[in-house]
């Protein structure tokens, strides 16, 4: 039971990142462009986080938690929103090829973030290791009589506030999407983009939006990474690339539905770290293990693929840009 | 005093490229009429319109909207202004509803009362005549229901300016008949309509005036009730359209093509072909007339190797006669047809999409047919460069270069391109499926001399077409489908119309079988 529960936290821990990483990447998709970028951007996030509380707990005499959180939190979003604006200029403005830009992206991101995280090491100087200790320890605070509540508090209440936050971007992009008067806007400019602009809709403003929204989104990902999962710390070791890269397998998995991607996330999460409560695994078969969330979204793109539901399609313009005297 | 003129548009001009789509055109649409708007394809018709909906600008021109002079800068300036079009290829999100479709774009609440929509829809119905669902899903309807979703649309923007492209050609008899109906009603209710067509009598039947463009120019306007067919082809073509298609008598014809005992059943188990039997002659055209979806996409496909037949089905090729060798071409595929030298051209009813590839240049198209020859491991790009070159001078196509995508080009070109290309293999047997369909008149009358010419030159022509006037003037012999049996094969010189149509629609007794 106990190794339940630890499997079931850190598989939340998991989720969480890659939730981020695939509700930004479904809101950007509705628009019909599709970002490979994913990775890059999530990269941008988690390092210009790391960055900002450095250096704010650098030159500060006296470090405060929550200071470092909010500045770390406005840089992340911030620095993966300028990823996006860099993508939604190419592909929307320029009309460049969305998978070449998006792949692009994410090299760029990965670059950046790790030319950086090595230079903050340095600087770091001693250990040749960099914490941010104070502010991660703000991300990664909880309250304490909840997450005492025995086992409930523990798969419920033990998590950082931004294991929250996601299931709520998830849910309010749901809402988003499916109620509000943007959203419907947003989806048939994602499906036909000629027909949202004959019928009115600015279908290059919500393009530009939503993938500037959505790269924020996503960013908060690596930021969440950085901060709680690895602990304020910052290794090159490319594991958000892999995380990336598993966001992308989540929004198809999700079939675009942010709501979904919410238990979606968390079943990866068991289905990568399960190797850990297998005993008796060699080196080999943990790997194997680890492909299983991959497995996992080639067998519902085959399902989804035999159902052939109208429901459960990529938005239909996705990976096209538009050009209204097109003929 | 009230303004006479709904819209003004004046001196308007657009190109495309090279090609001029507007010249200096002149349109007035004054309140409260019906007004169509006629010309063939390719006159511009519907650009002028995208003009005044805003998904094109004009390059220069005036546009006058109820007397001020407006900048239409896109469709939001449009319905701003009360414009609503209509457009051929709906535009409508499949995986919306109804209500969702007529909702966007629209500014609002941030959340969409999906009640109050619902509720104004059925107001729009009960007033002029319709019947739209709003929850039902657009991917669920039938195209009449989608144009009726698309017109509603536009009235509950508030439209009192409608344009109308083409909107009878996805519809029945029936349909058409309901559509001009809510027409009138709309208009008795004061509001302002333009139709684009190339119907004639269509035009007689339903508006109050007409505006004709030819080649992208402004020809003239006339009262309806003064105008009629003749006037109106006059000024639509330019010159008098003699229905005088050249029939030459076959000239010492041989079998072709043995079809014996052809049976095709689709995906479902339906029985699309029946038991056909009949045989195609070298020199002579042989019409295919039937109620679209009667097997004639079935049995072309059967002969160009592309369907799965039931057993028993036999098509046999014979290149000198009906005493020669003879090749089976059921069970075989288009390659390996090819390759035993049998030269089959196919002009497919979907045109871009099984005849060209629509992102390709015309000479990318040309070598789609002849990439495997040669023995150089690269392709020959020159003679499908000559062939291109050949084609459009031959055939006048309108073409910016020849290494333009076929898909700029509009919809007589495309099939001038292609049907220049078959012809250019120099076939035995051409296979042609509503090779005119959407084409004006001279580009239809271009088709025409071209399969006289396959004709005179001994190959066995087989036209499926839909226009019966000219199956009647172009073929020497038409066979009758009907449900996917063969009805009748009848002469093309002393067949008749009410004859055709009458065995399109019923099924004659076993044993009534002649000619």
């Amino acid at each position: 039971m106990t190794q339940l529960i630890s499997l079931l936290t850190s598989a939340i821990v998991f989720g969480t990142v890659i939730l981020y990483g695939a509700v930004g990447e479904i809101v950007t998709e509705k628009s019909g462009n599709l970002n490979l970028g994913v990775p890059g951007i999530m990269y941008l996030g988690g390092i210009a986080g790391v960055a900002a509380a450095f250096f704010y707990e650098m030159h500060a005499a006296e470090p405060i938690g929550i200071v470092g959180l909010l500045l770390s939190f406005a840089a992340a979003l911030a620095a993966s929103m300028l990823g996006g604006l860099i993508y939604a200029f190419l592909t929307i403005s320029l009309r460049a090829n969305q998978n070449v830009t998006g792949l692009t992206l994410t090299i760029f991101g990965a670059g950046l973030a790790n030319l950086f995280g090595g230079s903050l090491n340095t600087l770091a100087g001693g250990v040749g290791q960099i914490s941010v200790a104070v502010t991660s320890r703000a991300y990664r605070a909880y309250v304490p009589a909840l997450a005492g509540l025995g086992r409930v508090g523990q798969l419920f209440f033990s998590f950082g506030f931004m294991a929250y936050l996601a299931i709520a971007v998830a849910l309010g992009a749901s809402w988003f999407l499916n109620r509000s008067r943007a959203g419907l806007n947003l989806r048939a400019v994602g499906e036909d983009p000629a027909t949202a602009d004959a019928a009115g809709v600015n279908v290059t403003r919500y393009k530009y939006a939503a993938t500037c929204v959505g790269a924020g989104i996503s960013g908060l990902g690596g930021l969440y990474y950085a901060m709680d999962y690895i602990k304020g710390t910052w290794s090159t070791d490319g594991t958000i690339e892999a995380l990336g890269w598993l966001a992308v397998a989540l929004v198809i998995f999700a079939t675009w539905r942010p709501a979904r991607a919410i238990w979606s996330a968390y079943l990866f999460g068991v289905l990568y770290w399960a190797y850990n409560y297998i005993t008796g695994l060699s080196r080999a078969s943990i790997e194997l293990f680890k492909m299983l969330p991959y497995v996992v979204t080639i067998l519902v793109l085959v399902a989804v693929s035999l159902r052939r539901s109208k429901e459960s399609q990529p938005p239909k313009s996705l990976g096209l840009s538009y050009f209204r005297e097109e003929r | 005093m009230a303004e006479e003129f709904a819209v003004r548009m004046v001196d308007i001009t657009k190109t495309f490229g090279h090609v001029k789509a507007n010249d200096k055109v002149y349109l007035e649409l004054r309140k409260g009429e019906i007004l169509s708007l006629l010309g063939e394809n390719g006159s511009g018709k519907t650009t002028l319109m995208n003009m005044l909906s805003g998904i094109y600008f004009p390059d220069s021109g005036r546009i006058y909207v109820n007397g001020k002079e407006v900048v239409i800068a896109s469709p939001h300036d449009a319905y701003a202004l009360g414009i609503g079009m209509v457009h051929q290829h709906f535009k409508l999100v499949d995986v919306l509803t109804a209500a969702e479709n007529i909702e966007l774009g629209l500014p609002g609440k941030a959340v969409v009362d999906r009640k109050a929509v619902a509720a104004k829809v059925r107001q729009i119905c009960d007033r002029y005549g319709f019947s739209v669902d709003p929850d039902k899903k657009v991917y669920d309807m039938s195209v009449s229901e989608k144009q009726t979703l698309e017109i509603v649309k536009t009235l509950y923007r508030g439209a009192d300016i409608l344009i109308l492209d083409e909107p009878t050609a996805v519809l029945t008899p029936q349909e058409t008949e309901k559509l001009f109906a809510v027409m009138r009603n709309m208009r008795d209710d004061g509001k302002s309509i333009i139709i684009i067509t190339h119907k004639l009598n269509e035009v007689l039947a339903i508006s109050d005036r007409v505006t004709i463009l030819r080649k992208g120019e402004y020809i003239g306007d006339m009262d309806t009730a003064k105008a009629d067919a003749r006037s109106l082809t006059d000024m639509m073509v330019g010159r008098t359209v003699t229905l005088n298609i050249r029939r030459d008598t076959p000239a010492d014809p041989e079998r072709r093509l043995e079809i014996r005992n052809l049976t095709v059943k689709d995906a479902e188990g339906v029985t699309r072909l029946d038991d056909i039997s009949m045989d195609v002659y070298a020199g002579e055209i042989l019409g295919v007339a039937g109620i679209s979806g009667c097997g004639q996409k079935e049995l072309l496909e059967s002969i160009a190797g592309l369907q799965n037949t039931v057993s028993g089905s036999s098509v046999k090729y014979r290149p000198t006669g009906p005493d020669g060798p003879a090749e089976e071409l059921i069970g075989q595929n288009p390659r390996t047809i090819a390759e035993k030298g049998v030269r089959l051209a196919f002009v497919p009813e979907d045109r871009l999409g099984m005849g060209l590839v629509a992102n390709m240049t015309l000479v990318d198209n040309m070598m789609l047919k002849e990439y495997r020859a040669g023995k150089s491991p690269l392709v020959e790009r020159k003679h499908p460069h000559d062939m291109a070159r050949q084609i459009v001078r031959e055939l006048e196509v309108v073409t910016p270069s020849i290494d333009t995508p076929v898909r700029k080009l509009s919809g007589g070109n495309v099939q001038k391109v292609l049907v220049g290309r078959e012809i250019a293999m120099e076939p035995t047997v051409l296979m042609s499926a509503y090779a005119v369909r959407g084409l004006d008149i001279n580009t239809s009358y271009t088709i025409y001399r071209l399969l006289n010419e396959q004709k005179r030159r001994g190959v066995a022509v087989i036209y499926v077409g839909e226009d019966l006037d000219v199956l009647l003037q172009l073929c020497d012999r038409i066979a009758v489908l009907c449900g996917g049996k063969l009805n009748a094969i009848l002469d093309g010189r002393t067949a008749t119309k009410e004859e055709v149509g009458y065995l399109m629609t019923s099924l004659r007794k076993k044993g009534e079988l002649g000619a």
